[in-house]
């Protein structure tokens, strides 16, 4: 842990004082300051008009205007202004609330990380032949190529240099990094780079001056408001299948947050599996809503305690398909309903509600097996306390390859080295409504013997 | 229903295809396109953004990146130094023949473009043309600087998108059955931004084609596939929210406590009713949404209701039912106004000695109607079965059901079974 620290620290050091050494380079050789400050300007009110809010992943990384007003200046003014509309990033607010104020580390390193990437790409411009401070009809299409490599090499090396913290900071895989986030956002901040070359063009170009940003900016801002919508109705949207889920969660005190937490478990085995975007998402629904079919099962059969009879087990092992039946509307969950159908087979062939063996079962199936099998051990039951995250796992172990496959409880071990598990051992509290036998717990006979 | 060629389409169509005839026989007799290689180059954007069209919420579709490049086509003045020479009828046939090829896939794959739209379109991109390349207008831009000639290019943009918005309501109106105003104002929220977007990077290609040649088709439509990427995500969302809905709503179906197919075809009344009610695209979603989760608070009773219908229950009961319903979906911090239709689901429109209550909303009342009607109804048929529910309902306008909504709700059922209630 500690060296991952030094590592870190070494870097963000090294990049921010390149950082300055550029800015302090560009500031002493600008020529033209009118136009120069016109840049900072339009870059500065261009952040304040609240991008921060507009994220288009939700990790948290969102990309800035940086870009397109970088690629305006070293048009308009060579690749010193460009540098320094990258040193603008110090005073970006980010959109988490802790980060509103001050300057702190994260932002000289973005400062940073902007102003060298502003200042390499508009070398390769120039290197490549790409005017300065002129445009006319004659330079088109020549251009075009001299700017598409200039924005590649600034997306190119703002990408790598971030991947380099988050990889020394987080200790994750840059493949995982790379393919998580990073190349969702890169080609979105490639396309932004072309209103750079647009309000070079107009201002130099054509005869309607300064003007001509307005007319520029007017579609992006309605692709970023859109954006905006989009964020804001995700976030509506997985409060209510959250919320939705808890409601159904309501028969059974004992269950209460077991579905968020299978979904959790789930996607910390998918994550080691390699399993990304959508997918990943898929995933996650797909634990949310895998128990959604219970709600088709009595609740006096749901909160019995003792033996069941065989016409009741059959009640139960009817679950997993009213569950599939609810949600086989929904287009996007894809192959994780067969995740929410097969969720209670067994590896030997003995689970339900088709008796699958190995292979046969969905992948998405045996994953949410295992999350649901711990999240059921760790919580705590009418019958019994809550069993210790070592416990559990223990139990998951010994029923490795018969009852889960042991891919996903070697994932599952994985994932909870990298990321504990929050302890909830204890006694079960009196309740009115006294819960039955989990059938979710691989420790309890449910049913036929 | 839905698809029903109504007065306004017919003749929107009919125009259109006159244009379309009338550019084509026009552009061959006059030996051709003029200036082929600018007419390809937009005509080839214009096919590409009829392709990568996009499907927005509420049967809504839109081809932005096709319609901006149609808008450039016939506001470009000149094409790297050299003056264009097009006249306004090619532009409509490089726009009819780019449109007809670009929606031979989607018609292919079994998903064919919605026909009023493609003609309304036509016939606004037509108005575009012909004005701005109109002597009068003409006129005006020589004697104009740079920059007032981009203001005149964004005003005839302008006016056009005006014309379509208006065009586009009166035929959803006209469909739905809704009032026009209502859809003059719906139609501007659902694609007032996408619309400006398109029509600035219209006049931003003809802003540029005189510096770049015709690299400013591709260029400066490439930002625009960003706004296009947006607002397809965000009808994706849309779209994925509502099926969940649908589907979760159905877990008290599942659980026993309410009758199969009862919410989605209350949602179905309800939207009905709303949308000749004036109920904007927004309030219509909060209705659906609330219509689909109405009986959510059945779930906390411990047994369920026989078969489900709530309306048979004492007051009391369903009062409670509609709170815990509420409770439930308050609970989400994102549908605070479904929650305020759920909660006041069962109350009577007015009191006894009192007057209409002012605080009841228009959604709860329908709720509560449509509700009731289908209670009794159920999936009958029986025509006689649904005269007799709607005379209930009349029978309870004193009180509990709100007498314009039933107006409402036996207009919509007519025209639906076409019999006479």
């Amino acid at each position: 842990m500690r060296e991952i620290a030094v590592a870190a620290r070494l870097y963000v050091g090294a990049v921010i004082t390149l950082g300055v050494a550029i800015a302090a380079w560009s500031v002493m050789s600008v020529d033209n300051w009118v136009n120069t400050a016109f840049l900072l300007l339009l870059m500065l009110a261009l952040e304040r008009i609240g991008f921060h809010a507009t994220s288009v992943a939700h990790d948290g990384t969102f990309t800035t205007m940086t870009l397109p007003v970088a690629a305006a200046a070293f048009m308009v003014e060579g690749p010193d202004a460009a540098a320094l509309v990258g040193v603008l990033a110090l005073f970006i607010r980010g959109h988490e609330p802790s980060e509103r104020r001050g300057i702190n580390v994260k932002r000289a390193f973005n400062a940073a990380n902007f102003a060298i990437s502003a200042f390499i790409g508009g070398w390769v411009y120039v290197a490549l032949g790409g005017p300065v401070g002129t445009l006319e009809s004659a330079d088109f299409p020549e251009v075009l190529a001299p700017f598409a490599a200039a924005s590649l090499a600034y997306c190119a090396i703002t990408t790598l240099l971030l991947l380099g913290v988050l990889t020394l900071v987080s200790g994750a895989r840059p493949g995982d990094l790379l393919r998580g986030s990073l190349l969702q956002t890169t080609p979105a901040m490639f396309g932004y780079s072309f209103f750079g070359l647009m309000i070079a063009v107009l201002w130099l170009g054509s005869g309607i001056g300064a003007t001509s940003v307005i007319l520029v900016l007017a579609p992006l801002m309605i692709a970023r408001w859109a954006i905006g919508q989009y964020a804001r109705e995700r976030e509506a949207y997985e409060a209510t299948i959250r919320t939705l889920i808890r409601a159904v969660e309501t028969k059974d005190e004992y269950t209460r947050g077991h579905s968020e937490r299978v979904a959790k478990g789930s996607v910390m085995i998918g994550r080691v599996l390699g399993l990304v975007g959508p997918r990943l998402d898929a995933l996650r629904y797909a634990g949310i809503l895998h128990d959604v079919g219970k709600l088709g099962v009595p609740t006096r059969i749901l909160q019995k305690t003792g033996r069941l009879t065989d016409e009741e087990f059959a009640a139960i092992t009817l679950h997993p398909v009213r569950g599939r039946d609810l949600v086989a509307d929904l287009e996007f969950l894809g192959e994780a309903l067969s995740g929410v159908l097969h969720h209670h087979e067994r590896l030997d062939g003995r689970g339900y509600p088709m008796g699958l063996q190995g292979e046969d079962i969905p992948e998405f199936a045996r994953i949410i097996a295992v999350a649901d099998a711990f999240d059921s051990m760790t919580s705590t039951r009418s019958y019994r306390g809550a069993r210790s995250v070592a416990e559990a796992l223990e139990e998951i172990r010994r029923c490795s390859g018969t009852q889960f496959d042991p891919r996903m409880v070697e994932a599952m071990l994985l994932a909870l080295e990298r990321e504990p598990w929050a302890e909830r051992t204890g006694q079960p509290e009196p309740r009115q409504a006294a819960g039955g036998l989990d059938h979710d717990d691989p420790t309890v006979a449910v049913g036929r013997r | 229903m839905i698809g029903w060629p109504t007065r306004l389409a017919a003749l929107l169509a009919l125009l259109a295809g006159a244009l379309a005839v009338s550019s084509f026989v026009l552009v061959f007799e006059a030996g051709g396109l003029v200036q082929p290689g600018v007419a390809i180059a937009f005509g080839a954007v214009m096919l590409v953004g009829e392709v990568i069209r996009i499907w927005l919420p509420n049967g809504r579709e839109a081809a932005p990146l096709g319609t901006a490049a149609a808008i450039g086509y016939a506001l470009t003045e000149s094409v790297a130094g050299t003056p264009t020479t097009h006249s306004a009828w090619q532009v409509v046939a490089v726009a009819a023949g780019a449109t007809a090829l670009g929606v031979l896939p989607h018609i292919i794959s079994g998903r064919a473009p919605d026909a009023d739209g493609l003609a309304r379109r036509l016939v606004v991109i037509a108005t575009v043309a012909f004005w701005f390349r109109s002597d009068s207008v003409q006129d005006l831009l020589t004697n104009s600087g740079p920059l007032a000639k981009a203001l005149i290019m964004a005003a005839v943009v302008g006016i056009g998108g005006g014309l379509d918005a208006l065009l586009a309501a009166a035929v959803r109106a006209e469909r739905a059955h809704a009032p026009f105003a209502r859809a003059v104002v719906d139609e501007l929220r659902a694609t007032g931004a996408l619309g400006i977007a398109i029509g600035i990077t219209g006049v931003l290609m003809a802003l540029a084609a005189p510096v770049t040649g015709l690299w400013a088709v591709p260029v400066f439509g490439a930002p625009l596939l960003l706004a296009q990427f947006s607002f397809r995500r965000f009808a994706t969302i849309r779209m994925t929210y509502l099926q969940t809905i649908r589907s979760l709503s159905r877990v008290t179906e599942l659980g026993g406590y309410t009758e199969t197919g009862h919410l989605h075809r209350v949602a179905d009344l309800a939207v009905a009713v709303g949308t000749e009610m004036g109920l904007s695209d927004a309030e219509l979603r909060d209705l659906e949404y609330a219509a689909l989760l109405h009986d959510i608070g059945q779930l906390s009773l411990d047994e369920p209701i026989d078969g489900g219908a709530t309306s048979w229950k004492s007051a009391d009961v369903q009062a409670a039912i509609a709170r815990d319903g509420a409770e439930v979906i308050r609970q989400t911090k994102v549908l605070d106004r479904v929650a305020d239709i759920v909660e006041r689901q069962s109350d009577p429109y007015r009191r006894p000695h009192e007057a209409d209550d002012p605080q009841l909303s228009i959604a709860s009342r329908i709720v509560r109607v449509v509700n009731a009607y289908d209670d009794a109804v159920g999936d009958s048929p029986e025509p006689s079965r649904q005269a007799e529910a709607l005379e209930a309902l009349r029978l309870g306008m004193a009180f509990d059901y709100d007498p314009a909504v039933v107006r409402t709700l036996g207009r919509v059922l007519n025209r639906r079974h076409g019999g006479s209630h």
